[in-house]
C-alpha cells in the first residue's frame, strides 16, 4: 500500500473551517495530553513538591529520587523483583508469539481457502468482538480449574492465543495478499504451511506487527490476580499495584510506577504507528 | 461445491439413508479441506474453550444456585427475578452503566470520528504526533490513577486548589466521595480514555480514501468539507464506522477498572457502581456464581443487542 500525500492540493477548504478545526484540536489535544504530562512531572517531583500547597503542575527541581526509592523498595521485596519482571516478560512474549502464529494461521485459511463453515466461523468471531471478556470471567475460572491450569503461566498465556480481535484484523488484512503469489508458490511445490509461512506472512508484516502490539498491550497490563496465587509467579503490574496501594507514604514511588507502566506501550506504539495505521485501513466490518 | 452436495443427497430413500449420506458427504468435505481445518484448529479450539464454552456455561449457570463448593442446584428463573425485583444495588448499577454507556459510547465515538477527520487534514508528521496524543491515554496502563491525584479531595488536589484560587469554591469538594460529583468525574476520565482502536480505524479509513473521489465530488457539486464528509467520506468508510461502533459499544458497557481505582469498591452509596462492578462483587467476593452468571448473561445480551441495533442504524449512513 502506498502512502498518498493528501495535502498536495487542498480541495474545498475554507480558512474559517481550518481555523475552527485547529482550535478544536488544540483544546482537546491539551485535555488529552495534560494529565499525561502531569503524570510525567509527578514522577520527577521531590517529595516536598508532591505535597506542596498550593500544588504546582510542572516540576521545579526534577529529581530521580522516586525511581531510586522504587529500586530500593524492589530490592527489599520478599520475592526478588527481577522475578516479577521476568514473569511479565515471559507471559507477554509467549502469549504474543503464540497469538500471532495461531491467529495468522486461522486467518490465512479463512481468507484464502474458503471451506465449508469458514463463513460461519468468522461471523462467530466477529460477534465475539461485540461483548467484552468480563462476561466470560467466571466460567473461565472454572475451565482453568478443570484443566489444572490455575496458578500456572498457562492460565495467562494460552487464552491470549485466542484473542478474536487479532484474528479479525489479520483476516481482513490477508485480503491484500494477491492469490497469484500464493498460487505460484504452490506450483513450485511448496506445502500449504510453507506457502503460508514464507509467502503470505512476509506480505502481512504490518498486520502481525499490529497483532504483536495489541497483544502486548493486553498482556503487559495483566495482573493475573484471578488465576495466580503463588507470589513467585505474579506479574509486574501486580507487584507495582501493591506499591501503589501504599497510598500517601508511597506517593513519590507511586508516581514513578505510573510513569514506568505507561511509557512502554506508548513508546512501542510510537515506533510501530505507521504499520498499525496501515493494518487498520482494512479493519472495517463489511455487510 | 453445492452441486456435489445435491448430487449425492438426491438419490436417497428413507431417513437413515439421508442421514448416512449426509454424514458421508460431510466426512468427504472435511477430508477434502483437511489442511484448512488444521490451519484453523489451534485458534478454533482455544476460542471454543475460552470464549464459546464460557458463554454457554455462563447462561446455564445463571439458572442455578452455585457457590463453587457444592454442585450447582437448578433454581429456574429465580436469579433473574431477584436481580430485577429484589436487588436495588443492581438497578442502581444498571442506571449508572446505561448513563455511562449512553454518554461515553456516542460521545467517544463521534469524538473519535471528528478528531480523526480534523487530524487527517494535517501534514503527515504532525498527524502522526496528534494521533499519538489522542490515542495514548487508552493504552497507557493505569495512568488514569493520575486523575485520582488531580481530583484529590483535599486542598492539595490540583482541581480543588485551582478552583479555590479562582474563587469559584471556598472549600475543597470531595470529588470522589460525594455521590453528586463522582459520576461526572468518572465520565470525564472514561471519555478521556475512549479514543481507542476505533479511533485508529477511522484515521486509517480516512487516509485510504481515493483522492480521485473527492475530485469527482467537486465536479458533482460538493461545495464544502461538510458536504464532502457526508456524501463522500462517510459512505466510503462505512466498514470502519461499523468496526468503531462495535469497539466503542463493547468498551462503554464494560467500564469497571476506572470506577474501582477512582471511587473504590464499593463506591460511596454505590454512586459509581457499574454492572461489571456488581458482577465482580458477586463472582469474586461473595462467590455466588449462579447469581453472578445471571448478571454476566444480562450484560452479554445487552451488549449484543445494542451492537446489532447500532449496526442496523449505521447501514443507513450516506443513503
Amino acid at each position: 500500500m502506498k502512502h498518498r500525500k493528501l495535502n498536495t492540493k487542498r480541495l474545498n477548504r475554507s480558512l474559517g473551517g481550518d481555523i475552527f478545526s485547529i482550535v478544536i484540536l488544540v483544546i482537546f489535544g491539551s485535555f488529552m495530553v495534560l494529565p499525561m504530562i502531569y503524570a510525567i512531572c509527578n514522577a520527577f517531583k521531590p517529595l516536598d513538591e508532591l505535597f506542596m500547597f498550593p500544588p504546582r503542575f510542572f516540576v521545579r527541581n526534577p529529581t530521580l529520587d522516586n525511581f531510586r526509592d522504587l529500586f530500593l523498595l524492589m530490592a527489599q521485596s520478599w520475592v526478588p523483583f527481577s522475578r516479577y519482571i521476568f514473569n511479565t516478560l515471559f507471559i507477554t512474549a509467549a502469549g504474543t508469539a503464540g497469538h500471532v502464529v495461531v491467529a495468522s494461521m486461522a486467518a490465512y485459511a479463512l481468507e484464502k481457502h474458503k471451506f465449508p463453515g469458514s463463513k460461519l466461523f468468522f461471523s462467530i468471531v466477529v460477534t465475539s468482538l461485540m461483548f467484552s471478556s468480563v462476561v466470560t470471567a467466571i466460567p473461565n475460572y472454572l475451565v482453568m480449574a478443570k484443566l489444572h491450569w490455575l496458578d500456572t503461566y498457562l492460565a495467562l498465556i494460552v487464552p491470549a492465543f485466542g484473542y478474536p480481535l487479532g484474528l479479525f484484523l489479520m483476516k481482513q488484512f490477508m485480503e491484500t495478499v494477491p492469490d497469484s503469489l500464493l498460487e505460484s508458490a504452490r506450483m513450485d511445490g511448496a506445502s500449504e504451511f510453507r506457502t503460508f509461512w514464507t509467502v503470505a506472512m512476509p506480505c502481512v508484516k504490518p498486520a502481525w506487527l499490529t497483532l504483536v502490539i495489541f497483544s502486548f498491550q493486553t498482556l503487559w497490563g495483566n495482573t493475573g490476580s484471578t488465576f495466580i496465587y503463588s507470589e513467585e509467579l505474579k506479574t509486574l503490574p501486580y507487584a507495582l499495584n501493591q506499591i501503589l496501594l501504599g497510598g500517601f507514604a508511597r506517593a513519590g514511588v507511586g508516581a514513578a510506577v505510573v510513569l514506568l507502566m505507561m511509557i512502554v506501550p506508548v513508546v512501542l506504539f510510537m515506533v510501530t504507528q505507521s504499520s498499525i495505521i496501515q493494518t487498520m485501513a482494512t479493519s472495517g466490518i463489511k455487510e | 461445491m453445492s452441486a456435489v452436495v445435491e448430487k449425492v443427497s438426491q438419490p436417497v430413500q428413507g431417513k437413515t439413508a439421508t442421514f448416512k449420506s449426509r454424514f458421508e458427504n460431510l466426512k468427504k468435505q472435511v477430508i477434502k479441506h483437511k489442511v484448512s481445518y488444521l490451519f484453523v484448529a489451534p485458534f478454533g479450539i482455544i476460542f471454543l474453550v475460552f470464549t464459546i464454552i464460557p458463554v454457554v456455561v455462563s447462561m446455564g449457570l445463571s439458572f442455578t444456585y452455585f457457590n463453587i463448593l457444592e454442585t450447582p442446584k437448578f433454581i429456574s428463573w429465580q436469579n433473574y427475578i431477584r436481580l430485577f425485583l429484589g436487588d436495588d444495588v443492581f438497578l442502581k448499577a444498571v442506571k449508572n452503566t446505561f448513563l455511562l454507556a449512553a454518554i461515553t459510547g456516542p460521545v467517544g465515538y463521534l469524538a473519535s470520528l471528528m478528531f480523526a477527520w480534523f487530524i487527517n487534514e494535517l501534514p503527515p508528521k504532525i498527524r502522526a504526533f496528534m494521533v499519538l496524543i489522542f490515542y495514548a491515554p487508552s493504552i497507557s496502563g493505569n495512568v488514569y490513577m493520575i486523575w485520582q491525584v488531580m481530583f484529590s479531595s483535599d486542598a492539595y488536589g490540583y482541581v480543588n486548589s485551582t478552583l479555590i484560587k479562582l474563587g469559584i469554591i471556598t472549600e475543597p469538594i470531595l470529588w470522589l466521595q460525594d455521590p453528586r460529583y463522582v459520576m461526572p468525574v468518572i465520565l470525564i476520565v472514561v471519555l478521556w480514555m475512549s479514543l481507542g482502536t476505533g479511533f485508529l480505524s477511522f484515521v486509517a479509513g480516512l487516509q485510504s480514501i481515493d483522492r480521485a473521489q473527492y475530485e469527482a465530488g467537486i465536479v458533482d457539486g460538493v461545495k464544502n468539507r461538510w458536504q464532502e464528509l457526508w456524501y463522500i467520506t462517510l459512505p466510503n468508510m462505512k466498514p470502519m464506522l461499523m468496526f468503531g461502533a462495535v469497539m466503542s459499544i463493547t468498551s462503554s458497557f464494560a467500564v469497571s477498572d476506572v470506577t474501582i481505582a477512582l471511587a473504590g469498591m464499593p463506591s460511596v452509596d454505590y454512586a459509581a457502581h457499574t454492572v461489571v462492578n456488581h458482577l465482580i462483587d458477586y463472582g469474586t467476593i461473595r462467590f455466588e456464581m449462579g447469581y453472578a452468571s445471571a448478571i454476566a448473561t444480562v450484560l452479554f445480551l445487552t451488549m449484543i443487542i445494542c451492537n446489532k441495533v447500532v449496526q442496523n442504524l449505521l447501514k443507513k449512513v450516506g443513503r
